[in-house]
């Protein structure tokens, strides 16, 4: 239910906060955004330089970087995946709690990058899991990934605990176990989730 | 170091039966003496290669030669093979490079070399490479298996004729080979293939 | 059957004697998720209670084909590509590939280029070396202090990358026969700023952790590696000095500009994880030094060869080129049938071969002393796998 803002401002400056549950819990939530420590190749070095004391992610509340997935809510993919690591990642992204949400840092993890024509690359990590924020660059700059948690927090400020956008840790049909990809004997089985991967068709001009 | 024709002479004057042959920069040795040969080059005094720096393996699909061998033009054909090429300094003398070649009989299935490992602890990582990525066997190599790649992958990706799984359904900007491969998965065009006209 | 405790004189056996209890081996995979494992590298470990009996590493994680890509692309396009192999050590990784193509392709360096190559490795050797010691102290328990330590240092020497070439850590820099851009005067200024101020910090760090009493006990007599061991396994690089064996590549093959400056190759006498972490701690001192030289005696000049990149083809043949990168010895092999592009291109990757007597050294140790042992030898997944 949208609030008067001029109200707001109002009663605030009486000392008076008006807020609804779901936006505190979503303050909540994406103010202390723990992010899994999970870093693939090279992007992962920046991810580090990006909680260091120059760019520190600690004042935007990703401080915390747990080993565990269990006790984690953000999985940086930074890094390529490969798909010897492909199984890997989809495991630890089950494991995690909901709710939880996935950055895809670096050109590797959005779609393969320069790595792109390898028998071993993934080509993207959206094939398997679902990604909410990617970042372009090669590696991005620790202030790209900056600006990718705040597009995360703006993201999470606009979640929705009831009604028919509601979010998938309250949603119980659109929770799942997304499936495991097994090695296969030239390619991983299957080569990608298809509930999940629906690329944008693509309009050529001119097929020949 | 001595040059490369005074190590060829010293070792065929000190094994019987060897023969090597130079190369370029390199000496070629017959698998059948590797081993031999390896061993001679760790152990004596003046050489002392106690340091086996590389071991790369290289792909060669079969190809016709040309060269020129008393005024006439000269085609060799040459059957396809693995190589692998070992590059040893010394640590102790500080000098090198001396690089080694061998060739396996053909490149069908997995042909066998016989492995340094016993004698370099340092090739045993890039023996197992070799074996992942081009499937040459090393004989006496204590744990053989893929390095790289999953176990369960079947066949040997940098071989020149290795052709990689499809994944070319979502290329947005594709060009050169890529365009050729993302082709295969674009709609059919919207006109009608043209039919060819029955002959007279 | 258990057997009661019994007394020893001076103090308790708290443990019962071998045989008395019945136990079992546990395996263990440590990684590929591990947050000590300097990436996705994997070892499986046979633990018997807290002591390692087996560790087999497993990588290829990150295996990204570099070397068939290589043989898809032109000579100059593999260059981007070599940044990504160490990812720590960009301008090493530039350097020594094109080293290899120079000296296959016969082209000679430009002077001026030859002292900013020396201070850009230099300059890397000391991002390495310090990242080392964060990484090192993490895993054996320190949580990031020293790694706060260290990337405050190496983000000064990054903005000096950037202000040079464009990017902070893929640099793509180096050039066959010389550097992609020239630095100015100014940037010479800063990087004696950023070098005149490195000593204090080594100092600072040395005070924190050299004689830190949790550091000593759990790296000295852990993880040894004896002198022939090390040869025998190719081991190179600080691993390889630190066992006490005199074998840098700057001072044999005397490639670049190395024979024109002074400095010393610092040698370990136990060959334990506390002397790789002192040897590169001197070593940074040495550098320091060679930067300090370098900075003062740079000449005017071109900073390339003008070698026309258009069409650059090698002539054929093959050849090994290699230098002392920040882990060791970095050696391409490369074949050339005279095109533009390689037959072959392979990577001689120090990490990778350096991990091959990780398990002789764990062997006997705790698991907690693995992970220390790993941190020593210094591995970076994108080398280990290509």
């Amino acid at each position: 239910m949208a609030m008067d803002e001029s109200l707001k401002n109002e009663l605030q400056k009486a000392g008076v906060f008006i807020t609804s549950v779901e936006g505190l819990y979503n303050w909540g939530r994406k103010n202390s955004i723990w992010p899994l420590q999970f870093g693939l190749a090279c992007c992962a070095i920046e991810m580090i330089a990006a909680a260091c004391a120059r760019y520190d992610q600690a004042r935007f509340g990703a401080e915390v970087f747990r080993p565990s997935p269990r006790q984690a809510d953000l999985m940086i993919v930074a890094g390529t995946v490969t798909k010897k690591m492909a199984p890997q990642v989809v495991r630890l992204f089950n494991q995690m709690p909901e709710p939880k949400y996935v950055i895809a840092m670096g050109a590797c993890a959005i779609s393969g990058g320069p790595f792109k024509e390898g028998y071993n690359v993934l080509k993207g990590i959206d094939r398997f899991i679902p990604v909410d924020v990617h970042i372009p660059g090669c590696p991005p700059r620790p202030e790209a990934l900056l600006h990718a948690i705040i597009t995360l927090q703006k993201q999470i400020e606009q979640d929705h605990l009831t009604g028919k956008h509601k979010l998938r840790a309250y949603d119980r049909e659109q929770q799942t176990e997304w499936p495991v990809p097994a090695y296969g004997e030239h390619d991983l089985e299957p080569p990608c989730n298809p509930e999940l991967w629906h690329p944008a068709p693509l309009v050529r001009e001119g097929v020949k | 170091m001595e040059s490369l024709e005074e190590i060829k002479d010293r070792i065929e004057a000190a094994m019987a039966g060897v023969r090597l042959a130079i190369e370029g920069k390199s000496l070629v040795v017959g698998r059948q003496h590797l081993l031999d040969v390896v061993r001679f080059l760790k152990d004596d005094t003046g050489l002392a290669m106690d340091y086996c720096s590389n071991l790369c393996a290289v792909d060669w699909l079969p190809r016709t030669i040309k060269t020129r061998e008393c005024d006439r033009d000269v085609q060799r054909d040459v059957p396809g093979h693995l190589e692998v090429v070992y590059d040893f300094y010394s640590m102790a003398k500080k000098h090198g490079p001396l690089q080694l070649r061998c060739r396996t009989e053909g490149r069908e299935g997995t042909p066998s070399l016989p492995s340094i490992t016993p004698l370099f602890r340092g090739a045993e990582f890039q023996e197992r490479e070799a074996f992942d990525l081009y499937g040459i066997r090393f004989e006496g190599h204590p744990d053989l298996r893929r390095i790289l790649m999953w176990d369960g992958f079947k066949s040997f990706p940098m071989r020149k004729d290795y052709r990689p799984p499809d994944d070319y359904e979502y290329e947005p900007t594709p060009h050169d080979e890529v365009l050729e491969k993302a082709k295969q998965h674009w709609p059919a065009p919207a006109s009608a293939p043209v039919t060819p006209s029955k002959p007279a | 059957m258990i057997q009661p405790l019994t007394t020893t004189g001076s103090g308790y056996e708290l443990m019962p004697k071998e045989g008395a209890i019945e136990t079992q081996t546990l395996e263990v995979s440590m990684g590929p998720h591990h947050p000590s494992t300097h990436g996705v590298f994997r070892m499986d470990v046979v633990l018997d209670g807290e002591e390692v009996t087996r560790l087999k590493p497993v990588f290829g994680y990150l295996h990204r084909n570099h070397e068939q890509l290589a043989e898809q692309m032109n000579w100059l396009g593999s260059i981007p590509f070599t940044d990504r192999l160490d990812y720590f050590c960009s301008m090493s990784n530039n350097w020594a590939y094109c080293h290899a193509v120079e000296q296959l392709a016969g082209i000679k360096v430009a002077e001026r280029a030859e002292y900013i190559r020396v201070i850009m490795a230099e300059l890397t050797r000391l991002i390495n070396h310090s990242c080392l010691a964060g990484f090192l102290l993490s895993d054996a328990g320190a949580w990031g202090t020293p790694l706060l330590y260290a990337f405050r240092e190496r983000e000064k020497i990054l903005d000096l990358f950037e202000a040079a070439s464009g990017a902070r850590m893929m640099c793509n820099y180096m050039r066959f026969g010389g550097v992609r851009a020239d630095v100015d005067d100014d940037w010479l200024a800063a990087a004696r700023k950023v070098v005149g101020n490195y000593p204090a910090f080594l100092d600072e760090l040395e005070a924190l952790i050299t004689g830190n009493e949790i550091l000593l006990a759990r790296t000295q007599h852990i993880g040894i590696l004896p002198r022939e061991l090390a040869i025998n396994a190719s081991i190179t690089g600080p691993m390889l000095r630190a066992s006490g064996v005199d074998y840098d590549i700057r001072k044999v093959d005397r490639y670049g500009i190395y024979d024109r400056f002074d400095f010393r190759v610092p040698l370990g006498e136990v060959g334990d994880v506390y002397d790789r972490y002192y040897v590169r701690m001197l070593e940074m001192r040495e550098s320091v030094k060679i930067l300090q030289q370098a900075l003062c005696d740079i000449p005017e000049g071109p900073f390339d060869a003008g070698v026309k990149m258009r069409n650059f083809k090698v002539p054929a043949g093959d050849g090994y080129g290699r230098i002392e990168a920040p882990k060791g010895e970095l050696g391409f092999y490369l074949v050339s049938e005279g095109g533009t592009r390689p037959y072959r291109y392979h990577v001689r990757a120090p990490s990778f071969i350096n991990l091959t007597i990780l398990e002789n050294m764990c062997l006997g140790h705790k698991v907690a002393d693995a992970m220390v042992i790993l941190g020593s030898v210094d591995i970076v997944l994108g080398e280990v796998d290509r």
